[in-house]
Order: structure tokens, then C-alpha cells, then sequence
């Protein structure tokens, strides 16, 4: 099991090494000189010009100033804002509890609801609930997730007025951050309506968020179960008389777990892509918005550093998903 | 003579081949529905210029705002209503076919060939070729593809072209990874030894022996790609990234009719509508492609 476990880890090191150099890459193909970007509109005069490239270490080789950049990253420094003028790690660290608190929400509501169908849809394969909801899943794995947002403020937000249309909780309620979870920390507050308020805010963009990887996990998790249910071991367990329920519950399904973890798992880059959507839909302050503001804002540093952050980030999601896969299957280790 | 029979049967295996397809294809209703779709997609996208009732950019400035005509306020020469400039929503519709399809094909041209050339190459040279390719290729798809094609986008400069470029680079890792792993396995094949005995040479080898064997796959990874190309084009449309106004695309088009989602249901509900239903009929396509294509995929 260790050699498994350093053997994945060892792979990462190329990949990481690589998402080093796009992200450099990335900075240095801009067309145009980054010190007067950075000057913006008011320009620079030539001799603070020359200064603030030297500062910055622009007049040196190309691969000493890529060595630089990943010498600096090394010490976690990943560079500031041109906008804010703020440590960009510390602005991802600030970010970042939104995004996970929505993505952990939409992979809840994608898994209780995905799985149960799956299940549900291949034990009555060919009966009406498995046609409409596969149906169903096909759509939902079709859906412009943005529009599937803005149907559901016309008629929640808009018809309906249930939930608010952006953000995360009401401007009337102030708490300090505690966890950066909003539902836990207005918990904490013992403020009167604050949990409430931050739930109804949470559960629009959560449900949307959730539309892709719940069609994923449902039919993911349908074909696993087809395909186990077919196994000798599960028809040697009916065949000695074993009640469907157990047969279904203790072997068959089990196994099927397997292959839909792995799936559960690598929805994360999905979640990633999504929350860019879905919190620029519902004005969610969290990751994927910051991105899209830098870029339309050209922050370069921020976009930089924010691509490197998120791509490390959705490798170790996925080296944690490969390590357990080898942890419930012992026969991916050897291989 | 000979070569007369070999070239008469060869069109009769095809043949049969072509049939049994079509009937394992149309075994699935949902495929079938899928394609029929897909075709009146391709006619009005095709026929756009015969079928829409108005120009797709002109403002009628007497119009603004129209709702469909069997609301209460509605006009019958706007039969979806007009948006907030005064344009007719049916004929934007109608040309946006346009767009999808156009991108649609782009993008998997690219990734595809490009795909198919890496992956052949790794598969068929192995060694540090491979690892070399193969490691690019997990770098590539350590990123979000989303954020990856926003990024290359805002490096490009926002637009049209610039937005199909970055989303086939973003695709094009599938590609290779599934030609390399068909490759590598056609490649012990007895076929192919016999095919380098006879003398054939490495592009030949790759091109005419190996890659004829290995499209199963491909295809069905096309016509998923094709469905989320359509799919995150309108979303670079929607984030301002992708085709720039006035084109009538609709992930550009719902962008513009953001502000006016609680006032007009019309501007945001049609363009995501339109979208949803390619996207579904494509992917209706490709499961059924899954099934006919490939014996060993079970119907899921």
C-alpha cells in the first residue's frame, strides 16, 4: 500500500511541474508589458519604467525568471493583486470557504438523490421510473447550468418570491467568521433568522450546481448495479434463498459503490467548472466569481495564481479518490 | 479479376456492416428521436435564410421588448417576441442554429485530429514519446476545462474563433488517451505484425493498417464532445467570452437578456431552450451510437 501511495505521489510531480509552467506560460504570452499594465492608465515614466521591471526581475532570461516564480511559490508566496494590492493566497483563503461550502452542498443533494435513483432505476430496469428518470438525468446532464439558474430565479425568486435572488445572507445580520461556512457560523451566532436566511440563500445555487453531478451519479450509479447484478456471486446469493432486500443491499450493491465513489470523487473539476456559473448567476462570493471579475478586470497575478490554486487543488481531490479506489480495491494496487 | 472480387465484397461487407448498425441504432427510440432532431437542426440551420421571418440584426426600434403572440401585448409578425433592442427572437433563434453547429464542428475537427495524431504517435512509438505526451496531456486535464478555456481565452483575446480554439485544445486530451489506448492494444494484433512483415512503413502502419480499427470509440467521444462544445460555447457566450454581439449565438444571447430575467420571460427562456434541445438531441445520438458502436459498453 505505501509503494502505491508513493508512486502516485511521485507521478504528480511531473503534472504539477507542468501546471507551473502553463500557469507562467500563461502570463509571459500576454501580448504587452507587464509593468505598464500594471501602471494601467496613468502610464509610467521611462526611468521608474526600468526600475519596476528590474524590481520585478523582468530583464532576466525567461527561465530564470520561471525558476524564480516557482522559488517563490515554493514559500507561498504567489504574488498580489493589481486591483486590491492583497497577497492573492490571501484572498483565495478568504474565497475559498463559500466555494467549498456550495460544493459540498450540491455534492450532498447529487449524491442522496443520485444514488437511491440509480439503485431504484436498475433493480426495476425497463419499468416506468427507470424511463423517466434516466430520462430525466439525460436532460439534466444536458442543461446549460446558467439558464437552469436564471429559470429557476424567474420562477423562486421572481414568481414565487421564496428565495433571494444573490449572495449568501441578508446584509442585516453581521457574525464573524468562525468556520467561513455560512450556515455553521450564523448557527454559532445564535442570531434569530440568520441560519434561515443563509439556508435560503444556499439553496438555489446548490440545487443548480447539483443538476450535473446528480445526472452523473444516477447514471453512473444505474450501470454499476446492472453490471453487478449480472455477477455469479450475486446470483449464487439468490439461488441459496437470500431475501432480494439483502442480496441487493449487502452484495450487490456494495460492490456497485465502488466505481460510483470514483465518479462522486472526480466530480470536483465539474464542481469547479460549475461554481464559475453558478456564482456568477447568483453573485456568490466565492472562487469561481473571483476568477471571472480578474479576468474581466485583467488581473493577471490573480488569474495566475488562482488557475495554479484551483488545477493543485482538483489533482489532490483526485490523488485522494485514486488512494481510497486502491484502498477498497486491493486490486488496483498491483497495477 | 481478382481485384474485382475483392473490391465487390469489400463493398458488400460494409454494406452489411452499415445495416447492422442501423439496426442496433434504431433498437433505441431515444437515438432515433435524437437524430431526427439533430437533421431539422442542420435544415434550419442550413435553410436559415429562407425560414426566418426577419433580419437577425435589424432593431425594429417600434418593437421593443414584444412579447411572444399569444401573450395578451403580442404581434403576429414576432411570433417569440422581439428583445430589448427590437429583434425579432425567432429569427435570432434560427440563425443561432448556425452558430452551434458551426462551433460544434470546429471543435471537434480540431480536437479530433489533433487528438488522433498525438495518440498515435504515443501508442505507436511508446517509450519517452509516450510518457512525454501522455505527461502533457495529465497536465492539460488537471484543469477544470471551463476555467482552462476561459483562461486561454482571455490570453487570445475574447471572440468566436478564439473561444472554439481554446475549447478544442481543452478536448483534445480525450482524444489521445482513447486513440493511444486503442492503438496500444491493436497494435499486438496479428494484423499489424503481418502488415510490417509485408513491408508497410511507419504512416502507413499508423494510418491505414491501425487507425481504421480504432474509430469506434473516437466517434462516440465526438459526439459527446460535440454536445459539450455546443454546451461551453454558450457559456463563454454568457460569460462575454465567446461570440461578441450583435451575433446572434445563444449563450451570447442570454448574456443580454440577464437584466431583464424578472420583466421578459421570452429573451431568457428561448435561447436556453434552444440550446438545451441540441445539446439533448446530440447526446440521445451518442448513446445510441455507444450502443450500436460498441458491444462491450452495455446498454447503461
Amino acid at each position: 500500500m505505501i509503494r502505491f501511495i508513493l508512486s502516485k505521489l511521485l507521478y504528480l510531480v511531473p503534472t504539477f511541474l507542468g501546471i507551473t509552467i502553463i500557469a507562467f506560460s500563461f502570463v509571459r504570452i500576454l501580448p504587452g508589458d507587464p509593468v505598464l499594465l500594471m501602471a494601467g492608465e496613468r502610464g509610467v515614466t521611462p526611468e521608474r519604467h526600468a526600475e519596476l521591471t528590474a524590481q520585478l526581475g523582468y530583464d532576466k532570461p525567461v527561465v530564470l525568471q520561471y525558476f524564480d516564480f516557482l522559488g517563490r511559490l515554493f514559500h507561498g508566496d504567489f504574488g498580489n493583486s493589481l486591483v486590491t494590492k492583497k497577497p492573492v493566497l490571501t484572498e483565495f483563503l478568504t474565497l475559498f470557504p463559500a466555494t467549498v461550502e456550495l460544493g459540498l452542498c450540491a455534492i450532498i443533494i447529487a449524491t442522496l438523490i443520485g444514488v437511491p435513483v440509480g439503485v431504484l432505476a436498475a433493480i426495476k430496469r425497463g419499468s416506468w421510473f427507470d424511463q423517466i428518470s434516466m430520462t430525466t438525468a439525460l436532460i439534466g446532464f444536458s442543461m446549460p447550468i446558467f439558464w437552469w439558474g436564471l429559470l429557476l430565479i424567474i420562477l423562486f425568486s421572481g414568481i414565487l418570491g421564496w428565495t433571494p435572488v444573490s449572495g449568501r445572507i441578508d446584509l442585516l445580520y453581521y457574525f464573524p467568521d468562525v468556520t467561513g461556512f455560512m450556515l455553521i457560523d450564523s448557527l454559532l451566532s445564535g442570531q434569530k433568522g440568520a441560519f434561515t436566511s443563509a439556508l435560503s440563500h444556499l439553496i438555489l445555487p446548490s440545487v443548480v450546481l447539483a443538476t450535473i453531478p446528480l445526472a452523473v451519479i444516477a447514471r453512473q450509479t444505474r450501470s454499476a448495479m446492472l453490471e453487478v447484478m449480472g455477477e455469479d456471486y450475486v446470483r449464487t446469493a439468490r439461488a441459496k434463498g437470500m431475501p432480494p432486500s439483502r442480496v441487493i443491499g449487502i452484495h450487490a450493491l456494495r460492490n456497485a459503490m465502488i466505481p460510483v465513489i470514483t465518479t462522486i470523487g472526480l466530480q470536483i473539476g465539474v464542481l469547479m467548472a460549475g461554481a464559475i456559473l453558478t456564482e456568477t448567476i447568483f453573485s456568490w462570493p466565492g472562487i469561481g466569481k473571483w476568477m471571472i471579475d480578474s479576468i474581466s478586470r485583467r488581473d493577471y497575478p490573480v488569474v495566475q495564481s488562482g488557475l495554479l490554486l484551483i488545477a493543485g487543488l482538483v489533482m489532490l481531490v483526485n490523488l485522494l479518490v485514486d488512494l481510497t479506489y486502491g484502498l477498497i480495491n486491493p486490486r488496483i494496487r498491483n497495477t | 479479376m481478382t481485384d474485382a472480387t475483392v473490391k465487390l465484397s469489400d463493398a458488400a461487407i460494409r454494406r452489411r456492416m452499415l445495416a447492422e448498425f442501423w439496426f442496433y441504432f434504431s433498437q433505441n427510440r431515444g437515438a432515433v428521436l435524437g437524430l431526427i432532431v439533430f437533421i431539422l437542426l442542420v435544415l434550419v440551420a442550413v435553410f436559415a435564410g429562407l425560414l426566418s421571418p426577419h433580419d437577425p440584426t435589424v432593431q425594429y426600434r417600434d418593437a421593443l421588448l414584444v412579447p411572444p403572440m399569444w401573450e395578451e401585448k403580442g404581434r403576429a409578425a414576432y411570433i417569440l417576441g422581439t428583445d430589448a433592442v427590437g429583434r425579432d427572437m425567432l429569427s435570432r433563434l434560427i440563425y443561432g442554429a448556425q452558430y452551434s453547429l458551426f462551433i460544434g464542428i470546429v471543435v471537434v475537427s480540431i480536437a479530433l485530429v489533433g487528438g488522433i495524431v498525438i495518440g498515435l504517435l504515443a501508442g505507436f512509438f511508446g517509450g519517452w514519446v509516450d510518457t512525454v505526451i501522455m505527461r502533457v496531456m495529465d497536465v492539460i486535464l488537471a484543469f477544470p476545462s471551463l476555467l482552462l478555456a476561459l483562461v486561454l481565452v482571455a490570453v487570445l483575446g475574447p471572440g468566436l474563433t478564439n473561444a472554439m480554439i481554446a475549447i478544442a485544445i481543452v478536448y483534445q486530451p480525450h482524444f489521445a488517451r482513447l486513440t493511444r489506448a486503442a492503438v496500444m492494444s491493436e497494435m499486438k494484433r496479428e494484423y499489424v505484425t503481418a502488415a510490417r512483415v509485408a513491408g508497410a512503413g511507419n504512416l502507413r502502419l499508423m494510418f491505414r493498417t491501425i487507425l481504421p480499427n480504432c474509430l469506434a470509440p473516437l466517434i462516440v467521444q465526438a459526439t459527446l464532445s460535440f454536445s459539450s462544445a455546443v454546451l461551453d460555447s454558450a457559456a463563454l457566450g454568457f460569460l462575454g467570452m465567446g461570440a461578441q454581439p450583435p451575433a446572434p449565438e445563444w449563450g451570447t444571447m442570454l448574456a443580454e437578456a440577464r437584466e431583464f430575467i424578472l420583466s421578459a420571460w421570452w429573451v431568457v427562456t428561448f435561447p436556453g431552450l434552444a440550446i438545451l434541445v441540441s445539446v439533448l438531441a446530440i447526446n440521445l445520438m451518442g448513446d445510441g451510437l455507444r450502443d450500436a458502436l460498441d458491444p462491450k459498453l452495455k446498454r447503461s
